[in-house]
């Protein structure tokens, strides 16, 4: 972590600490929400944001990404976008799957 | 001979060398489990009909492993803090607990592993037993990674810290960005395999 003095470390911790109490928030509510039943698309919704507000609180706090150097915000910006092309990958073949049966 | 750059930031990227390896090594990482993720996007979109993962799997063993995981993540980087505060003991404790807790990860999904195993649902028994056994076992996988190298660090390895203090604290954060990616990881399998 650049710039992490010494006497930073100990406020550090006290944010590791609450971090940590709203992980177990958030798994909770991941859970919780799953036992509603809610119809899929919503459900999907509900828990991709959820894992999302999480998995943005290990990579910011837990990994530091907060005060990172602009080298590892570039080189995640390059390698988020080639994941977002890999996510639209089902999308576009199942919208090609949708034309052929409609051209049948 | 020393190798540079192994504490001081290079002067072109600003980072130390492990620093931008460790990046470069999860950002392909990402593409790794980004691709399997997308398959099992395209086979559940494609499939005339897919299970609810919490009709198949076992939620609360899940449920319990997430506790674990994001516990073993806090111990890590609290280990991290610990040698910034020049206390080895301590560090060296929590790199114990984040491989113990990792164990009780793989533990917990041998159990689970096992009552599939035991009923006959292997990964040819349907399609998303198949996504499920290679996305949760090649992520088993990366944890037992996280096992071997934290034991390495907290045993034999530590011994750097009497010579290289800061080369060591370096090692360990390091292994901790590996650490959290596991842990990230799992934060999106959880609720995509289990819940949804």
């Amino acid at each position: 972590m650049s710039g992490s003095g010494g006497e930073d470390i100990k406020h550090h911790v006290k944010v590791y600490k609450a971090v940590f109490t709203g992980l177990m928030v958030a798994t909770v509510i991941t859970v919780g929400v799953s036992y509603m039943r809610l119809a899929v698309l919503l459900a999907v919704t509900v828990a991709m944001i959820v894992a999302t507000v999480k998995g943005s609180l290990v990579a910011a706090y837990f990994m530091h990404l907060k005060s990172e150097k602009p080298a590892i915000f570039w080189l995640l910006m390059l390698t988020a976008s080639f994941w977002v092309l890999l996510m639209f990958i089902p999308v576009l073949m199942h919208l090609d799957s949708f034309e052929i049966q409609a051209q049948r | 001979m020393q190798i540079p750059y192994t504490v001081e930031a290079r002067p072109d990227t600003g980072l130390p060398n492990p620093k931008l390896g460790i990046w470069l090594f999860l950002a392909s990482e990402v593409m790794l489990f980004g691709a399997l993720f997308s398959s099992y996007i395209l086979l559940r979109v494609s499939a005339p009909a897919w299970p609810h993962g919490y009709q198949e799997l076992n939620v609360p063993l899940a449920t319990l492993n997430t506790v674990v995981l994001i516990a073993s993540s806090v111990t890590m980087v609290m280990s991290w803090a610990q040698l910034k505060m020049h206390n080895l003991a301590r560090a060296r404790m929590y790199l114990w607990l984040t491989v113990t807790l990792a164990l009780v990860f793989l533990v917990v999904k041998f159990f689970e592993y096992g009552s599939h195993f035991a009923a006959g649902e292997y990964p040819e028994h349907s399609t998303f037993l198949a996504i499920y056994f290679t996305l949760t076992g090649l992520h088993g996988l990366h944890v037992l990674g996280g096992v071997i190298v934290n034991s390495y660090l907290a045993g034999p390895g530590a011994a750097m810290w009497r010579t290289e203090p800061e080369q060591y604290t370096n090692r360990v954060e390091v292994a901790g960005l590996y650490w959290h990616f596991v842990d990230l990881v799992w934060i999106f399998l959880f609720p995509a395999l289990y819940l949804l």
